[in-house]
């Protein structure tokens, strides 16, 4: 169905270029599609995030809004044709693009207002940018490059031995601002087939196919179904809970459940109308059991259990009781889901985003029926994971087409698609009691949570299993008493959100605290540090800790908060509608999965002409470890980070790294890069017989080994190659060492935290129950800072998910699938941010480093939650605190 | 082809809308993000090529603004004091990237209980002017929505301009939004006020509340109250809370409930008041 079209003279970056085009076409579209110029992404197709936008005429649209009609003839621009600009150079130095997804659309609107605007304020530059989203970074950074958007030389690498520690520019960031990194969409070989998915309209839902032959037959399409599946038609991030069918059999369980698949020639397949694809829907009764295996809809129960909680509570001086609840949150990447599979002779190859090529690869052999290592993942750049990238989406789809018809098979999910069919932050009811005695001291705690896990298991089990674990917050509790229960429901799939799960169960306990602290009449910082976990006390599990960093953030903040307390008490002094507060929250995570093997594995190699190759498998999605990974081995193995070549992740390069998940690859793909640098070093010290102090050096192929007084140089040519191609070469493994929890949840069930406090200093208007958060002043201890700037990017980018799940972020399924119904927080809803990194040396982690990545999200909310507290009196105990919510809790305390 | 066409008169536009029964497409803010689809659907007259439907300019009359002109020409143009109102609305028009290529006819004719230039519009007694092959007609503002995604306009119809009399031009105004983010937000509540002050006292008052009912609405018993009242800092008092939610028979949505948005109105509503009263009487 080749319609004739126009043709269409369109001039971008200064080149004309005369292509056959419809008219009404998007212009995104047109110039991914039609020029092959994939460095515009599209984020939603409805101008709600603005990674599209181009300059055209000089001022900033979304191209995905644009009809081609308008823009020909006119002068567009685009990343393309922004060439190292200061504005770009600001970014990468600035460290304001992580994932990168989001950079093209912020550096051609930015680029747009310094035309206009070449001094601007800060406020000027947010407002500037206020139409463009971005998920990673909290704005911070961005903001700062544009104010600092003028020439610079090269940025200067760190010296030998110097890499641990310095703000080095990610690795991997030229490309991100540049507009060439390449996602998952815009990959497109040759020939490629376009993949478009089948989805249930509702929930629970019965269906039967007609005659699909002759409907694809009629539109020379192919048409693929469960019955077309070769292999098990259930994948699961857990194998134990494997639950979920690529493509549902006869009956969905959530809405937006993939049920059948249509292949075909791009322009056919797009313009296909899948309304009358032959289908009939059933409605099914809501009360029948989601899986018959769990007649109660409980998929599973997590406890921990230490001392006589309820008997302590009793008998203690002072107790609180409350109850919170949160709702589904999303994601909300700016790249939905996109891949792309192909033959590569027997293997079938995935060029998809993700967090977990390992776990892709295992679960996309086994629903397709072909042995593991017929199938290779090459992780595409990815923009924007946060957990959800963990479980395969369309993986095993765009992999079951390229097998059955020899074609390479891509897929590219709407904003509306992801939303409907990928993982969310688990919705919670939770309840807790704490006790102490009459010095402020806790005594005793129990909590109880019910997670919605949705349609199917994905990481529900984990939920359940973190939450008993975490829920005392980094506090020492003798007497402990918690469960988690997940249960199935018809509705999205709860999986990985940054924390799974113990951001919101501290949102219970850190609010909880503060009704503590209120009773016992202590100054809530005071109270906090008076119970902080100590060096060798026990856990709510029972594990002793050493390294344990709590008390030191919380002392890094005692001077900010008698400040913030004195800014909020002069505010309010002078009255009005406007009234301020300060809290404040802990956060404590351990790094890791729970008490289960999860090892990494690095490579290094030297080959004969001098290259010095990294195998790096941890899967970047914009953290960092692509950077991070890099400098631990630059200085354990003692050249400069310069000299390494990374070689990224990939399931045929790389060895095994895990997921990108659990704050876990500094630290655990951290150790094993120790380990194997460690280990080359090792090798070259021994075959030259230097100790332990010999400095490298590393000039073409020689490799020259000096302790000052001797020097001895290893002429890598004259070396035979020995495994993968290397000369000389170090492969090491790292699993944390862990213990199961016993059926009291007692154990070790990581063997790193990581911790922090955040104080957040905001204003309530009375009248409208509107929060503005001014300040937070973040205190982390990592243990070892590895990268002071990207550690900086995480903390403000989780600070921002974190004001989202307290203040805006609400996904209603059906109802805001879509970025202009689901907020997330825009440049002008950030607060200043301080960040204040504390290093108390882990005795396990590389060099002493622990987690991060998630750690950052899990006090933003409850410690907004408490100011809103200390500024009205009232506590908001449904998520997220819209100014409705907020305007009735104050009313309902008596103080509207 | 999609039946998409960008005709450079008028003349040609409408033979075309009469033609194909296509719909009218100017920014496209509205109408891509409604399909999933890569291009424009069905029949589409892209009225952007059409010359003299772009732009302000000031007649005997009062004000005309073109049916393509953008929030960012509105922003940019030289207007009175009453029409202050029309830029802060425009300024919270989604973002810079809608402002560029979404219109101010477009905002009416989409016709969204959110939508942010009707209250101010209806704050300045617009009326909008309609084409088709067989004639033009004008409707006030109030007539031309008629429901929630619903107006006035028959088959074959379109909005060429919109039109304030010189009358609505006097006085000064002042609109507020309220969302649950700063930027890109779809309002919970919005107001438009508009008053005239004469010797001290309120002569015309003109208050409108948008995102809170069906469609955007005048408020004509609050606005009686207002009249001969003191201009000073008590004037927000005469705004009756009662009386707002009568008009308004308020929403009960995701953003929001019933009860929080008829509060939320009539507080802004005061508020709005209050920042007239100091902008017109600098102290």
């Amino acid at each position: 169905m080749n319609r004739p079209m126009d043709t269409c003279t369109l001039t971008v970056n200064g080149q004309r270029h005369v292509l056959p085009a419809d008219p009404a076409r998007r212009l995104s579209e047109v110039l991914r599609e039609g020029l092959g110029q994939r460095g515009t992404k599209v984020g939603c197709d409805a101008g709600d995030c603005g990674a599209c936008t181009v300059l055209l005429d000089g001022a900033p649209v979304c191209a995905c809004l644009t009809p081609l009609g308008q823009a020909a003839g006119r002068k567009i621009e685009t990343i393309e044709g922004q060439a190292h600009t200061p504005l770009q150079q600001a970014f990468l130095r600035h460290g304001a693009a992580q994932c990168g997804i989001c950079t093209p659309g912020m550096v051609m609107t930015a680029e747009a207002f310094l035309r206009e605007t070449p001094e601007p304020t800060r406020a000027e530059a947010e407002e500037a940018l206020g139409g463009v989203l971005c998920r990673c970074t909290g704005y911070t950074k961005i903001i700062d490059a544009v104010l600092d958007a003028v020439p610079c030389g090269v940025a200067e690498m760190p010296e030998v031995g110097q890499a641990v520690g310095a703000a080095v520019a990610r690795l991997d960031g030229a490309a991100k601002v540049d507009g060439t990194e390449a996602y998952g969409a815009d990959h497109v070989p040759d020939g490629a087939l376009l993949v478009r998915a089948v989805r249930a309209p509702y929930a629970p839902v019965s269906f039967a196919f007609g005659n699909l032959q002759d409907w694809a037959d009629a539109r020379g399409v192919w048409v693929f179904t469960a019955l077309d599946i070769g292999g098990t038609n259930r994948f699961g991030v857990i194998p134990a809970f494997r639950d979920q069918p690529a493509l549902a059999e006869d009956r969905a369980r959530l809405a937006g459940e993939a049920v059948a698949l249509v292949a075909g020639e791009p322009s056919v397949v797009e313009a296909l109308d899948l309304s009358d694809f032959p289908i009939t829907w059933r409605e099914d009764p809501a009360d029948r059991p989601v899986h018959n295996a769990h007649p109660d809809n409980l998929l599973i129960a997590g406890k921990v259990r230490r001392g006589a909680a309820r008997q302590t509570i009793q008998d203690a001086a002072v107790t609180v009781s409350g109850a919170m609840q949160t709702g589904y949150v999303e994601h909300a990447y700016i790249e939905p889901e996109a891949g792309v599979a192909w033959m590569d002779g027997e293997t079938l190859v995935i060029r998809a985003c993700t967090q977990a090529p390992i776990m892709d690869r295992d679960d996309t052999a086994a629903v397709l029926g072909v042995p593991p290592e017929a199938v290779r993942i090459i992780p595409a750049a990815t923009g924007g994971g946060f957990g959800s990238k963990l479980d395969v989406s369309l993986q095993p789809l765009v992999g079951l087409v390229a097998l059955k018809t020899g074609q390479p098979a891509r897929m590219v999910y709407s904003r509306a698609e992801s939303m409907a069919s990928t993982t969310k932050r688990h919705p919670s009811d939770m309840r807790c009691t704490l006790g102490a005695d009459a010095d402020g001291r806790i005594v005793a705690m129990e909590f109880d949570g019910d997670f919605n896990t949705g349609a199917y298991a994905s990481w529900g089990p984990t939920v359940a299993g973190r939450v008993p674990v975490h829920a005392s917050g980094p506090y020492f509790i003798p007497n402990y008493h918690a469960d988690a229960r997940a249960h199935y429901s018809y509705q999205p799939i709860s999986g990985a959100f940054r924390g799974f799960g113990v951001p919101q169960a501290a949102i219970m306990q850190e609010t909880l605290f503060d009704d503590l602290a209120a009773k016992l009449g202590m100054d809530r910082l005071e109270f906090r540090k008076l119970n902080a976990l100590r060096d060798g006390q026990a856990t709510a599990c029972g594990q002793t800790l050493n390294g344990v960093g709590i008390e030191a953030c919380l002392e890094a903040l005692e001077g900010p908060w008698a400040d913030a307390l004195k800014r909020a008490e002069a505010a309010n002094a002078t009255g009005g509608t406007v009234r301020h507060g300060v809290g404040i929250a802990s956060c404590w995570y351990g790094c890791g999965n729970t008490a289960i093997a999860n090892p990494s594995t690095i490579r290094i190699g030297l080959t004969r002409d001098g290259r010095l190759c990294l195998h790096q498998g941890a899967v970047d999605i914009g953290q960092g470890s692509n950077t991070v990974i890099p400098q631990i081995a630059a200085d354990a193995l003692g050249l400069p980070l310069a000299q390494f070549e990374i070689i990224g992740a990939d399931t045929a390069l790389t060895p095994d790294c895990g997921k990108t998940s659990g704050s876990r690859q500094t630290y655990v793909t951290g150790s094993a890069a120790l380990r194997a640098a460690q280990a080359l070093r090792a090798l070259i010290l021994k075959q030259t017989n230097m100790g332990p102090e010999a400095v490298l050096t590393l000039e073409g192929a020689s490799l020259r080994v000096s302790d000052g007084a001797r020097e001895q140089v290893i002429d890598l040519a004259a070396l035979s190659e020995q495994a993968h191609g290397y000369v000389l070469c170090a492969e090491e493994s790292y699993d944390p060492p862990t213990r199961p929890l016993d059926e009291n949840g007692q154990g070790a069930p990581y063997a790193v935290y990581g911790y922090g406090a955040q104080l957040v200093e905001l204003s309530v208007d009375m009248g409208l129950g509107t929060v503005k958060v001014h300040r937070i002043t973040a205190a982390h201890d990592l243990g070892r800072v590895i990268n002071p700037q990207l550690a900086e990017g995480q903390v403000e980018g989780g600070i921002a998910q974190g004001l989202g799940l307290a203040l805006m972020e609400e996904f209603i399924p059906g109802r805001t699938e879509n970025l202009h119904d689901y907020l997330i927080p825009t440049t002008g809803d950030m607060p200043e941010i301080e960040t204040i990194f504390l290093e108390v040396p882990d005795p396990e982690g590389p060099m002493g480093a622990k987690g991060l990545g998630e750690h950052v999200l899990i006090p933003t909310a409850p410690a907004i939650l408490n100011a809103i507290r200390d500024a009205t009196g009232a506590l908001v105990t449904r998520l997220p605190a819209l100014p409705h919510r907020v305007l009735a809790a104050i009313r309902e305390a008596g103080h509207g | 082809m999609t039946g998409y066409t960008r005709p450079e008169t008028l003349d040609d536009a409408l033979a075309l809308l009469a033609q194909t029964g296509g719909r009218v497409a100017a920014g496209c803010t509205d109408l891509f993000p409604t399909t999933g689809a890569r291009a424009l659907q069905g029949p589409v007259v892209d009225i952007t090529g059409l010359a003299g439907l772009r732009g302000v300019s000031v007649t005997d009359q009062g004000l005309r603004i073109g049916a393509a002109t953008t929030w960012t020409d509105i922003l940019r143009a030289d207007l009175p004091p009453a029409c202050d109102m029309l830029k802060q609305a425009g300024r919270e028009v989604g973002s810079s990237q809608i402002q560029n290529a979404g219109t101010i006819a477009g905002n009416l004719c989409n016709a969204s209980p959110a939508a942010d230039g009707v209250p101010c519009l209806l704050a300045l007694e617009a009326e909008v002017e309609l084409a088709s092959a067989q004639g033009t007609r004008r409707l006030a503002l109030q007539d031309f929505i008629i429901g929630p995604r619903r107006t006035a306009l028959a088959p074959g119809e379109m909005v060429t301009s919109i039109h304030v009399p010189s009358a609505a031009l006097e006085g000064w105004s002042r609109f507020l939004k309220l969302g649950a983010r700063r930027y890109l937000v779809i309002s919970i509540a919005m107001v438009a006020v508009r008053l005239v002050v004469d010797k001290g006292r309120v002569s015309d008052a003109a208050l409108a509340v948008g995102a809170c009912s069906a469609v955007a609405t005048r408020l004509a018993e609050v606005e009686a109250a207002m009249i001969g009242c003191v201009a000073d800092h008590t004037l927000a008092d005469a705004i009756s809370g009662n009386a707002v939610c009568a008009a308004l028979s308020p929403l009960d949505d995701i953003r929001a409930t019933a009860d929080y948005r008829g509060h939320a109105a009539t507080e802004l509503l005061r508020r709005a008041v209050a920042d007239v009263v100091r902008a017109e009487a600098p102290s």
